[in-house]
């Protein structure tokens, strides 16, 4: 599969929020002003990909090695949430605005199953190195992807009349719910169409 | 079976020992160091982020006053104790003159008394309904009852009483002005907390005109300013008011002789 078929298939065919449902409770939660939006998503771009690369790593020369491929899981989890940790802190030194505007969700990139989810993908497909940062970097940009998409759409809700029942949240999933619908239309034949298959 | 083990123990805590070590070089390395002095004034600030002071927000504001470029007591929940303490701390000398402003809506006009000259039935909103025609009462600057002060609030003072009127708790409010900002008729407006006689109009048409208009309205007749000069009342563009820093000691006698009784008792 080449770079480009495997970019395709992250962002658009297996989108990590529309397609798979995975990293939703951020995608609900950051999703309230197009700024912190593109900042949570910037940040979990480059979680994904710094994690599929360094996961890739701990799999290929720790784990298989020394005959623990069932570590796989708490292992891939013991990296993400130093990795989160570090991120954190680089924020924090460097833009305390985004900082502030991230909040809770930064530490919530820790449990975000869409970081554990390209990282064990990654080792399911039998990804090399350079794949698996590449579909990691892919999925982040997925999830950058629908993420401002539904900051967006929300920003335009906060301006429509909704019925008051409807109001905040609830408009929001049944958004969520529509875009994912559009999103089920890209498969496999965009791959073909674009003669990457 | 022993040495699996053992070496599921061993990797698992060697990854560990390396993450956690690389985490507190870097917590060392990127640490964000804050002056004694800015966590103090952040730990005493009322934390209502009201914005009264101008800044967005209660860090904000501190930081501000640390680095110079604001006045210590901007902050209205605050008050005189909360600029007294940040004087200490920032070692300088405070002017503790200034008293606690309240808001209050400057209209006892209603749909009884007020005139009105369509019926509004749009938007709950006050500015919404100013962009017709200044709002449906014949009064262009009395309450819209609609409620946008109510929204912006940022102290949950302002409500809807039973008979229909948009009050301010004056134990609650907090006078950090963001009503007074949205108001699309300006009715509301500060007034000093210990305040105990208003003139509950905003009327500044002249009396013929404000007659027609609303039956409680200031008709500008200046009694209260021409016959108890000590009451502190002023009548400009027929429209009276009280200024609370002169001698009002006469405000309960102009409150009795007020044609239209729009001077109220608080």
């Amino acid at each position: 599969m080449s770079y480009i078929a495997i970019i395709i298939t992250y962002v658009f065919i297996q989108n990590f929020i529309l397609v798979q449902f995975m990293g939703l409770c951020p995608f609900i939660g950051v999703s309230k002003n197009s700024e912190s939006a593109l900042g949570m998503g910037m940040a979990v771009t480059f979680v994904t990909a710094v994690a599929s690369v360094v996961c890739y790593a701990v799999y290929t020369y720790l784990l298989i090695p020394f005959d623990l491929a069932y570590l796989e899981t708490i292992s891939f989890i013991l990296v993400i949430a130093a990795l989160v940790q570090m991120v954190e802190m680089v924020i924090r030194k460097m833009s305390p605005s985004l900082y502030k505007a991230l909040g809770i969700f930064l530490p919530l990139i820790t449990t975000n199953c869409a970081v554990l989810g390209i990282a064990i993908i990654n080792i399911d497909e039998g990804y090399n190195m350079l794949e698996s940062f590449f579909a990691g970097l892919a999925a982040g940009l997925g999830f950058t992807l629908a993420i401002v998409l539904m900051s967006n759409i929300r920003e335009k809700l906060e301006l429509t009349p909704v019925r008051r029942w409807f109001k905040g949240v609830p408009i929001a999933f049944i958004s969520a719910g529509l875009m994912a619908l559009a999103f089920m239309a890209f498969d496999s034949s965009l791959l073909t169409n674009l003669h990457l298959a | 079976m022993f040495i699996a083990i053992l070496s599921a123990f061993l990797v698992i805590a060697l990854m560990g020992l390396i993450l956690g070590l690389g985490l507190a070089v870097a917590d060392k390395k990127l640490a964000v160091t804050k002056d004694e002095k800015l966590v103090q004034l952040e730990e005493n600030m009322p934390g209502a982020n009201c914005g009264g002071c101008g800044f967005a927000g209660c860090s904000a504001y501190a930081e501000a006053v640390f680095k110079g470029e604001a006045e210590i007591g901007l902050c209205s929940p605050g008050g005189s104790a909360l600029a007294q303490k940040m004087g200490e701390i920032m070692g300088k000398s405070v002017d503790l003159t200034q008293e606690k402003m309240v808001a209050y809506v400057h209209c006892r006009g209603n749909k009884d008394v007020t005139e009105t000259q369509f019926s509004y039935s749009g938007l709950e909103d006050c500015n919404a309904a100013y962009l017709l025609q200044a709002g449906p009462n014949a009064c262009k600057e009395g309450c819209l009852h609609l409620g946008s002060c109510m929204k912006v609030c940022p102290a949950e003072a302002i409500y809807k009483n039973s008979e229909g009127f948009i009050v301010v708790d004056p134990d609650k409010c907090i006078g950090c002005g963001k009503c007074t900002g949205v108001c699309p008729t300006g009715v509301i407006r500060l007034i000093p907390a210990s305040a105990t006689y208003v003139v509950a109009c905003n009327n500044h048409e002249s009396g013929a005109k404000v007659r027609k208009e609303c039956k409680v309205g200031c008709i500008g007749c200046k009694i209260c300013e021409v016959k108890f000069p000590s009451s502190g009342c002023h009548v400009t563009s027929f429209l009276s008011s009280i200024d609370y820093s002169a001698d009002h000691s006469q405000l309960a006698e102009a409150c009795e002789a007020c044609p239209q009784k729009c001077i109220v008792k608080r």
